[in-house]
């Protein structure tokens, strides 16, 4: 059970956040533009490290806010992040 | 029967009360125990050897330990609550007056009868979190306290009897999580309630954990009257049971001068003493016709070899540090020659944990350790069969013989070796074998034993019940139980209901609430006419319904929506198409425009969480300049569907305020209504294909409402559904369900919704529907079927093949599946829906359902719409 920093409300248990994956993929400004190889990038393909990554929570039973923060996905180990 | 004889001894015993003699029953036979005695203390005392017989080899088993450690005393208990519990250690469980405990071989039955027993849960928030009560713990716990009068310290110790300050006894950690999350199960903290799970966070962990002695692994290592010699002390001192007459004490450290003291107190005969810092070996033992222990076969350092009587065999292996803890949140450990065992390193990660006491590796009274693990067979050339009795794990059966054929298979990752051997995989989860097997494997490879290490120890550290873990969380309280305002009109007449997410929706109602005089069929067949030829009423109030308001809502929901909103009219309604990025069906439903910055969404029943969880992020993450907020209101309001040809009389008598007539308020436009009197909308939208009226109104006035509607459709028969006739009208117009017809895979093109896809504006989902596979000519079209056999059901979800398909290919060439299937009052005959590969080319041909028996079910491929495709009865009875 992380204990997951919410900028807005501080620290509280997991089980009060939705995970949203990897962060910092924008939704493309002209999706028309894209090829169907770039498209298919944006939608399905993630990167899966092993150490620090920033990640995507949203608070759904609390403030409802959605922020990122950076993670080392083999420790647990949380840095806080920044609201998006 | 088992033969039994005292041995309790006539003093002693500082944990049982002999003034409280307890009664309980082993196999059967009638024994006595007193206050304070572990099922093990009492089987001992009442001379009790053999309790188990082993899971593979069906070898006789004793007791060997005196706690959680205890890989043979693993009984059936028949508590007196009336729950038959399997594999409870008898030698941390108390003894209680009216027991019934039975021995297993090795592996319980689960009881199939409901444990009513009540669990509860506690939560806890501590500065300083301390494991164990020890003396190491113990100081710990004052040093908290010195350090910081403030913070808070809690000790947590499994021992029943610990207790004083801040110590919380009886409550066993079994895992420690990320950030200082630690889970612990307490045993009845008072006469109602059969166990505690704690729930902690702790700023700092403490671990004073003790540590556990290990054997040795020789043959025949096995036998009742083996046992580990520290337990021997327990049983002695704690309580006053002699647990055997004549001893043998092999030992490779000095721990064992206790046993020798207590085994002087209790007036046992040391028969020997087999040191292994002086070359001496225990290099057998030998048993009577039951297998007991009664001779011990010692090889001395000078080459000597005798055999000696005992009927008790103390061994003292060494010491293992209790790390579980330190490693379920990934702590290091690192092997300690100095006690030949491993020790923690680098604490966790996440969760700030020190460790104390022998828990550290600080284990007193060791003296000079040898490392011995394990007494080869006094052979030339030992064959696998020398190794068979050599137990390593004796909960699992396994051997030397079991770790030789692991590596002989080619493992060496001791997690391989684990997993071939299943060592470490029983109920005391490698207490006493781990390390043993983990030290026997690097002598066997050539390794050292630190560079080996010992397989991942996981959570949870003893045993505890699936009905602890849930505590009051079960039944009806596993999950919120959602109803509507008009629920206790439905339960009245006798409703039955179905789960549609939280919700409970009456499914159908039959006939004067006699669920034996009317079938589900009956009744839906005549809820279904009643819809078509008059009027029928549906609790609609579980649908979803956001509020969405601001400036920017008309562009917002064009964004959401594939098709366009912004252009609504205030007053008028319209269907909407959801889709996710990757352009597949997400939700659908009506929308309607309340004033120029206001819309009043619906979403489907068990989808309406995911929507505004939806919306918000995409206003949030992607699109936080727009001036849009979502509240969820679909609480706020009940929904009563009047529903038919003559549902403009029953509004008209409801709200004889509101103008009913179809220019007046047409199909697809909304109303403020007062409603039976209540203030609320009225809209004019239907889910059936008849004339229909969705009244909301505040909930509290719900079920007021829902009556009015009854009493002003009494003239016309009104008939109360529910959602199976719902589906069956729905279906007969062809509207699909989304999370039936729909199932992430499909597209709005697939379900024939075309038209309801933008061309002019961008969506979310739009750039997928140009992707390759969304274009394919095969893809699955959303049909209709009806059987050839007009009476004939297709079951959903069968699978759907061409009639001439040859079933015996492989794969079989399959066409698709069956969503939707129902008997229909207004076509006269069944029908279904389906997902068909280019189905809409492929109107007029057939397909089979190749159900178990002879022939299956044939039936034609039409369009999706089998009742007014022309849509005349949206505005009442065509005339």
């Amino acid at each position: 059970m992380l204990l997951i920093p919410c900028p807005h409300c501080g620290p509280r248990n997991e089980t009060e956040f939705t995970y949203g994956g990897q962060a910092g993929i924008a939704y493309p400004a002209a999706p028309d533009a894209l090829t169907d190889a770039e498209w298919v990038e944006y939608l399905f393909l993630r990167h899966n490290p092993k150490g620090r990554w920033r990640e995507r929570w949203v608070h759904a039973a609390g403030c409802r806010r959605w922020f990122d923060l950076e993670r080392d996905t083999l420790t647990n180990e949380i840095h806080p992040g920044t609201a998006p | 029967m088992t033969a039994t004889t005292q041995t309790r001894l006539p003093v002693g015993g500082d944990r049982i009360d002999r003034s409280q003699p307890l009664a309980f029953a082993f196999d059967g036979a009638a024994l006595t125990g007193f206050t304070g005695d572990t099922i093990a203390s009492a089987l001992l005392a009442n001379g009790v050897s053999i309790v188990a017989r082993s899971i593979y080899h069906d070898r006789p088993r004793g007791i060997m330990a005196a706690g959680p450690e205890e890989p043979n005393a693993l009984v059936q208990v028949d508590w007196p609550s009336g729950v038959s519990e399997p594999m409870v250690n008898a030698t941390t469980t108390p003894l209680e007056d009216g027991l019934h405990v039975r021995s297993l071989t090795g592996m319980g039955r689960l009881e199939t009868a409901e444990d009513g027993s009540r669990f509860d849960a506690v939560y806890a928030h501590v500065e300083v979190l301390i494991i164990g009560a020890g003396r190491s713990g113990r100081a710990a716990a004052a040093e908290a306290r010195a350090a910081d009068p403030a913070a808070r310290v809690l000790v947590l110790d499994g021992d029943p009897t610990a207790s004083g300050d801040g110590i919380q006894g009886d409550t066993t950690v079994i895992g420690v999580y990320d950030h200082g999350y630690v889970v612990a199960v307490q045993r009845r903290p008072d006469p109602r309630t059969e166990g505690r799970l704690w729930r902690i966070r702790a700023g700092q962990i403490v671990l004073a954990t003790g540590a556990t002695e290990r054997g040795i692994a020789f043959a025949d290592d096995d036998r009742p009257g083996i046992m580990l010699a520290s337990a021997a002390t327990t049983y002695i001192r704690r309580y006053g049971v002699r647990p055997g007459n004549r001893a043998v004490i092999f030992t490779t450290n000095d721990s064992t001068s206790d046993v020798e003291a207590a085994l002087a107190e209790a007036g046992v005969v040391i028969a020997a003493v087999v040191d292994a810092r002086q070359d001496a070996r225990v290099v057998g033992t030998r048993g009577d016709a039951q297998g007991r222990l009664n001779a011990v076969d010692i090889a001395r350092g000078d080459g000597r070899h005798e055999t000696v009587d005992a009927d008790l065999l103390l061994v003292s292996g060494g010491w293992n540090p209790n790390v579980a803890l330190w490693t379920h949140t990934k702590g290091t450990l690192r092997f300690d020659e100095r006690i030949a065992a491993f020790v923690p390193d680098a604490p966790p990660p996440t969760t700030p944990m020190t460790a104390v006491g022998a828990a550290a590796g600080e284990i007193d009274g060791l003296g000079t350790i040898t490392p011995l693990v394990v007494v080869p067979p006094q052979v030339d050339a030992p064959t696998e069969d020398d190794w068979a009795t050599h137990y390593v794990d004796l909960g699992r059966d396994a051997t030397v013989a079991s770790l030789r054929a692991a590596l002989g298979a080619g493992l060496e990752s001791i997690e391989h070796v684990k997993r071939y051997t299943t060592i470490g995989t029983g109920i005391e989860q490698g207490k006493t074998g781990g390390v043993l097997a983990s030290s026997i494997t690097a002598a066997l490879l050539g390794q050292d034993v630190g560079a080996v290490g010992v397989p991942t120890f996981r959570p949870p550290l003893v045993p505890v019940s699936f009905a602890q873990v849930a505590g009051r969380d079960r039944g009806a309280l596993s999950d919120p139980i959602r109803v509507t305002a008009i629920q206790p009109w439905h339960v009245a007449v006798g409703a039955v209901f179905e789960d549609v997410g939280q919700w409970k929706r009456p499914r159908y109602f039959p006939r004067g609430g006699d669920t034996t005089g009317e079938s589900m069929d009956d009744a839906v067949l005549r809820e279904c006419a009643a819809a078509r030829t008059s009027v029928g009423v549906m609790d609609a109030s579980t649908l979803g319904k956001i509020d969405i308001q601001g400036p920017d809502a008309g562009r917002f929901l064009d964004r959401v929506y594939t098709n366009t909103f912004s252009t609504l009219k205030v007053g008028a309604c319209r269907y909407g198409l959801m889709c996710k990025p990757h352009g597949m069906v997400f939700d659908d439903g009506v929308t309607s425009r309340l004033a120029d910055d206001r819309f009043h969404m619906m979403t489907t029943t068990g989808n309406a969480a995911a929507v505004l969880d939806h919306l918000e992020e995409w206003l949030q993450t992607e699109w936080p300049d727009l001036r849009v907020r979502c509240t969820s209101v679909t609480e706020q309001w009940s929904t009563v569907a009047v529903v038919g040809p003559r549902a403009r009389d029953v509004v008209a008598a409801v709200c004889p305020d509101l103008a009913v007539a179809n220019d007046a308020f047409p199909f697809m436009t909304w109303r403020d209504a007062l409603i039976a009197d209540v203030p609320g909308r009225a809209f004019r939208i239907s889910f059936s294909g008849e004339l229909a009226f969705e009244l909301n109104v505040p909930t509290p006035h719900g079920k007021a409402v829902w009556e009015a509607v009854l009493a002003a459709g009494a003239p016309f028969g009104i008939t109360p559904y529910g959602t199976e006739s719902m589906h069956v009208l729905r279906a007969e117009k062809g509207y699909p369900i989304i999370g039936q017809e729909t199932d992430g895979t499909v597209t709005p093109q697939d379900l024939g919704m075309d038209g309801l896809v933008s061309k002019k504006k961008a969506f979310i989902g739009q750039r997928s529907h140009r992707r390759p596979d969304a274009i394919r000519p095969d893809r699955k079209h959303l049909v209709g079927l009806l059987p050839i056999h007009p009476e004939a059901l297709l079951p959903e979800g069968a699978q759907l093949v061409a009639p001439d398909a040859d079933l015996s290919s492989r794969p079989v060439p399959m066409l698709g599946h069956v969503t939707s299937s129902y008997r229909s009052a207004a076509l006269g005959r069944t029908f279904a829906l389906a997902l068909v590969k280019g189905g809409r080319e492929r109107l007029g041909e057939r397909v089979l359902a190749p159900l178990a028996g002879p022939h299956g079910i044939e039936a034609v491929i039409t369009s999706s719409v089998l009742f007014d495709p022309e849509n005349r009865r949206r505005d009442g009875e065509p005339a």
